[in-house]
């Protein structure tokens, strides 16, 4: 195990720097960096203070270096718009981000799964046509358009649920969350299920496919020939079967999740990392733009180490082999 | 389900005063709807298991032997069905059993120990579980009784430190222990019936040898009736008290094992057991017979063997029926070797 985690550290260890190297080059070079660093409503001597602090002046990989130190310490750079430190303005707006995330990771759960197993259970009827009918709309259909039809409909013209902003929020062990106050959890449905769409049909297809393969396995048929009821065989032995690859998916798309709510925390001014990131982009405040970038980065690959991890536990063959390593 | 013994041994004996058989399957034919035609798997097939017996169902593969054994536990699944006749379990019929009661029955009256026994147990749980939920699937008992039951019936089977076992995953044990799991299973809840498809085939010679003798012992010890299903006649030539031949879905001879290895009468048996019958068979592998096993969809009416059979005539472009021509062996053929058999 420890060889292994060992080995997954050094892997993430990499890829945060070469993303870093990209971010830096991106920035640096490709544009002219006294344009795209310095607030130009500075005035002169601003700049080339400026321009002497951030070792503009210098070699390139002495500015890379420099750069790298920056991170190192969590120093991004001030926000020009803000003039807050541009980590602490993503960190501030993180929180709505990864609740808004959790409740479309368990939407897609609830709601992917079951309809999942069933159309993977009696794959000819017509609901399970159906399912796979709104899977496929799921995917093909633009997050942004869907967003706009749900407003549309339900805040709207029903008038049943709130479209823009976060709601009461409340603080529980510790944890300041809109999940807590049920004006909160009614402006985070239709955001929720936005994000959630692409991600329930993705379960749906995932979980589907692991049903119909695995009914046909021997062990399913084992456990039929020693009469265990219906509900032990689907709730235990196939569930515990398919769930370890969709799980693994599931937490793999996390980061994606949360990349995404970009588009929906637009369409739905909801007050988290992704809206920030647009808003600064539009005004071109590049200190919040490189932090958000590497702050995804850092989230992505924290991301699929955890998975890793879990997806060891779950499954005895991975652990087992680890451990015997 | 009634009176449920909740020891592990068993009285020698205790079943085999019982004179109704233990099963009787009577012209049963399971077929296949598929998008090219039926597939007559089982296609009016007949045989009698009594307690303490073993009875050996014999033929090539794909000859509906798995649909056979599938059939009597209700598991044939569409497009497949039971289209017509009867299995009558100790005196009740399976075939217009309720799902509940064949659930209730299945694992816990009549038991199935599979092939492959690298697929039959669940690779995400562990011994125990599978062990346990066997026994409460049938019958209020505490985990801790049911997992003794479980450690015991593992021990039965020869599974050194049953203890450890238990503790582990399929994957950690061989493929001959797993199967001796899957044994195991089967004999969990002292089930009148255990019907094995091929359980040794994937297993290498030696293993087979043990598990055979180790299965035998324990129905004649249980009084268990037991089918055992093969591909190779050699395998239960030791084992089996009568044998069953089965081609394209059909019995065509069934008879006491020694006279059936010994003295074989219907072509496809002489056949499987070498050209020409002479005195003793036992432990030969099987010869191979020339030509192919035939497609089982829209098969051409006659003897399915016709193709294949040195012996073949004009009428045996119609369909023989079964007659015991020989008191005790039921032959479905129209020119059986029956010279050879009166020397
Ligand atoms: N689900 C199915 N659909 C169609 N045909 C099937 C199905 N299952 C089995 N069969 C057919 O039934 C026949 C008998 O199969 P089986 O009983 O498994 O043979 P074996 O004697 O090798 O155990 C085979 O020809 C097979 O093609
Ligand atoms: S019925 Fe005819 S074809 Fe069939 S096995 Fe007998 S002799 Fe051969
Ligand atoms: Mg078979």
């Amino acid at each position: 195990m420890s060889e292994f985690m060992i080995r997954r550290f050094f892997q993430s260890a990499i890829v945060i720097l070469a993303m870093s190297a990209i971010v830096f080059f991106g920035v640096n070079v490709v544009g002219d960096p006294v344009d795209m660093l310095i607030n130009p409503e500075a005035d002169q001597a601003d700049i080339e203070a400026t321009i002497r602090a951030l070792g503009l002046d210098r070699p390139i990989g002495e500015q890379y270096l420099f750069f790298l130190k920056g991170i190192w310490v969590g120093d991004f750079g001030k926000s020009f718009i803000f003039g807050q430190p541009a980590l602490q303005l993503i960190l501030q707006r993180m929180p709505a981000t990864m609740e808004l995330a959790f409740a479309a990771l368990f939407l897609s759960i609830v709601i992917g799964i079951p309809l999942g197993l069933f159309a993977g259970l009696r794959p000819e009827s017509r609901a399970s046509k159906g399912i796979m009918a709104g899977s496929i709309m799921g995917f093909s259909l633009p997050t942004f358009w869907v967003g706009l039809m749900m407003i549309i409909i339900f805040a709207v013209e029903l008038g049943w649920l709130p479209s823009t902003g976060r709601g009461d929020t409340a603080t529980f062990l510790g944890i300041t969350s809109s999940l807590f106050t049920l004006d909160g959890l009614s402006h985070i449905c239709l955001p929720a299920f936005n994000l959630a769409l692409l991600k329930i049909s993705l379960v749906i297809r995932l979980t589907r496919a692991g049903t119909r393969e695995a009914v046909h396995q021997d062990y399913i048929k084992f456990a039929r020939a020693k009469g265990l009821s219906d509900r032990r065989i689907i709730g235990v032995h196939l569930l515990k079967n398919i769930l370890i690859p969709v799980v693994t998916v599931i937490g793999l798309e996390f980061g994606s999740l949360i990349a995404f709510s970009v588009v929906t925390e637009t369409i739905f001014a909801w007050p988290g990392m992704g809206k920030l990131l647009i808003e600064s982009i539009l005004v071109l405040d590049r200190p919040v733009i490189v932090a958000y970038l590497m702050i995804i980065v850092a989230l992505f690959v924290f991301i699929n180490l955890a998975v890793d991890i879990v997806y060891s536990l779950l499954d005895p063959r991975v652990r087992l082999r680890d451990q015997g390593a | 389900m009634t009176a449920v013994d909740d020891t592990m041994e068993m009285v020698e004996g205790q079943r085999s005063g019982e004179d109704a058989p233990t099963l009787v399957v009577e012209n049963l034919k399971t077929h296949f709807f598929t998008r090219v035609g039926a597939v007559k798997a089982v296609d009016d097939v007949s045989f009698t298991v009594r307690a303490g017996e073993i009875l050996g169902l014999a033929g090539e593969s794909g000859s509906g032997k798995s649909i056979t054994g599938f059939s009597i536990l209700g598991l044939i699944d569409p497009p497949g069905r039971v289209v017509s006749g009867a299995i009558r379990f100790k005196g009740e019929d399976l075939v217009t059993a309720s799902p509940e009661r064949l659930r209730g029955l299945r694992g816990n009256r009549i038991a199935m120990i599979f092939q492959d026994p690298m697929m039959t147990l669940n690779p995400v749980l562990r011994v125990d579980t599978q062990m346990i939920e066997a026994i409460q699937a049938h019958r209020k008992m505490d985990r801790k009784a049911a997992r003794q039951r479980a450690y015991d019936a593992l021990e039965m089977v020869g599974i050194p430190s049953p203890g450890e076992r238990l503790n582990a995953y399929p994957h950690q044990l061989s493929g001959g222990m797993r199967q001796r799991v899957a044994i195991a299973i089967a004999f969990l809840n002292e089930p009148d019936l255990i019907i094995a498809d091929e359980p040794t085939t994937a297993l290498d010679v030696t293993i087979q040898a043990q598990i055979l003798h180790e299965a035998q012992a324990l129905c004649k010890r249980t009084g268990t009736a037991m089918i055992w299903i093969t591909h190779d006649l050699a395998v239960v030539a030791g084992l089996a008290d009568r044998i069953a031949v089965m081609y394209a879905g059909r019995i065509v001879e069934t008879g006491e094992t020694d006279d059936v290895i010994d003295k074989p009468l219907h072509p496809y048996s002489v056949g499987l057991l070498g050209s020409v019958p002479s005195a003793n068979k036992r432990g030969e592998r099987l010869n191979q017979i020339p030509g192919m096993t035939p497609s089982l969809i829209g098969l051409p009416p006659g003897c399915a063997f016709k193709a294949r059979c040195p012996r073949a005539s004009e009428l045996c472009n119609t369909t023989p029926d079964v007659s015991e021509l020989i008191p005790g062996r039921k032959i479905r053929c129209h020119h059986p070797h029956l010279e050879e058999a009166a020397q």
